[in-house]
């Protein structure tokens, strides 16, 4: 494929900067505008990741931290696929991500939530897509967790996503809900996001078809990463 | 109605959150759960060019130093080549030119160690004078922040380079030059990153 440049981000969907309501937010979001560049080699390139850097058992948080059984909560299985904006499979990317466990307590020394560790859960995995794009973890679907912003703050029960893409400019962290959780529409980080619908897609869909009967509840997340142009008439991106 | 368009949107962003080391660095969270770490070496044993630290502070609106941040460098080697198919050439092996550090979670500061990157082809034949690019995420920061790192023994080619000219606000553009200095012999680049107020960094839209 020749050097393309990538769609614009359109930021109407992203949460903004600021957002008030999400109190570290004032104190840590830029107050000028961002300098829009178009791409160079420096954007639409990025790291490529192999199956030398990754084990076969980090995609599976059930096990991959067990210590001398099984950990305690909800079994699940995670998959979908990562796409780009014109629908194409994004294949060989990083997807890693990271989680409380079932009582919301995460395994990192600055975390001081009273719900209990889990001797037997780490909290982290990753994998490679296939050539389809195609992801799968399997995990323990994390509880909710208070958090000081308001008084009374607790995030829904999430995953934690961030993919790499093909270039610089795909790079994505983001989060993931469950469907059906009545903490959503309450969480101002959820609410950073302007759009309802981007929202929407920030919540993984049950998926009995995938389920494995009589072991894991399965859900469904797809992720979009930015779209490429396609080069009809001059590229001006090579430019010499 | 005219025809739909069919094209897919992009997923939105959230904060990486305060526990982002958990995923991303999870020796720093405090557990060994990987066979390796990702992003610990940047440039590889045989890469070419000068060998150069890179450290400094990510700086919040209050002045203080932001603890909690994870940072990621993407740059090319010293023949102003990326690791990447559509990288503009070879570069040597075990050169991967992407990295993750986080800040020490007392006081803030951020370094890693590479080579200095080559100047790199840009858009329409004019070469970019060498640089890093660096993507910043951290609790409070809803989707991360795009940003580069010049050098300040590299004058001339930063005068003509064609990002740093896009910046209408000369005096911006300094926050965008890292300061060189030595220490024991190795040359140190000081890059301290300012989110909001006086001197805020220039941030990006890639």
């Amino acid at each position: 494929m020749k050097p393309a440049e990538y769609y614009q981000r359109d930021r109407t969907l992203h949460p903004p900067a600021l957002t008030p309501d999400y109190k570290t937010t004032t104190a840590r979001s830029p107050r000028y505008s961002l300098i829009s560049l178009q791409n160079s080699v420096s954007e639409i390139t990025g790291p490529v990741f192999g199956h030398n850097d990754i084990d076969p058992l980090d995609n599976d948080l059930v096990r991959n931290y067990a210590k001398d059984a099984d950990p305690v909560g909800e079994r699940i299985i995670l998959h979908g696929r990562v796409l780009d904006e014109n629908a194409r499979p994004v294949p060989n990317t990083l997807v890693e991500i990271w989680q409380a466990n079932a009582s919301g307590r995460y395994r990192h020394k600055k975390d001081t939530y009273l719900g209990a560790l889990d001797p037997n859960f780490g909290g982290c995995g990753r994998t490679l897509t296939d050539e389809n794009g195609y992801y799968f973890f399997r995990t323990i679907k994390p509880g909710a967790y208070p958090w000081r912003n308001w008084d009374n703050s607790w995030r829904p029960a999430h995953i934690h996503v961030s993919v790499f893409g093909a270039a610089f400019v795909q790079r994505l962290i983001t989060q993931l809900y469950f469907e059906g959780d009545p903490l959503i529409p309450h969480c101002p980080i959820v609410k950073t996001i302007p759009d309802p619908e981007a929202i929407e897609q920030l919540i993984a869909r049950l998926d009995l078809n995938a389920t494995v009967p009589l072991d894991s509840i399965a859900y469904k997340f797809d992720i979009v990463l930015r779209g490429r142009r396609s080069t009809l008439f001059e590229n001006r991106l090579e430019g010499n | 109605m005219p025809q739909k368009l069919d094209y897919l949107r992009e997923t939105a962003s959230q904060t990486a959150g305060p526990y982002v080391h958990i995923g991303l660095a999870p020796g720093a969270a405090g557990f060994d759960i990987y066979r390796q770490e990702l992003g610990q070496d940047i440039a590889g044993p045989n890469a070419g060019g000068e060998r150069i630290r890179v450290e400094g502070l990510v700086i919040d609106g209050m002045g203080s130093p932001v603890k909690d941040v994870l940072l990621e460098v993407w740059q090319a080697n010293a023949e102003g080549h990326y690791a990447h198919p559509e990288g503009g050439g070879p570069v040597e092996d075990g050169f991967r030119g992407w990295g993750r550090v986080i800040t020490d979670f007392e006081t803030g500061e951020w370094g890693f160690d590479t080579v200095k990157p080559g100047a790199v082809m840009g858009r329409n034949g004019r070469m970019m004078a060498p640089h890093l690019n660096l993507w910043i995420v951290s609790r409070g920061i809803n989707i991360g922040l795009n940003t580069r790192m010049y050098f300040s023994d590299e004058e001339q080619a930063n005068a003509a380079d064609p990002v740093i000219s896009l910046i209408e606000w000369e005096r911006r553009r300094a926050t965008l030059i890292g300061k060189r200095s030595d220490r024991d012999g190795i040359p140190v680049y000081r890059f301290d990153i300012r989110l909001q107020g006086d001197d805020e960094t220039v941030f990006f839209d890639i």
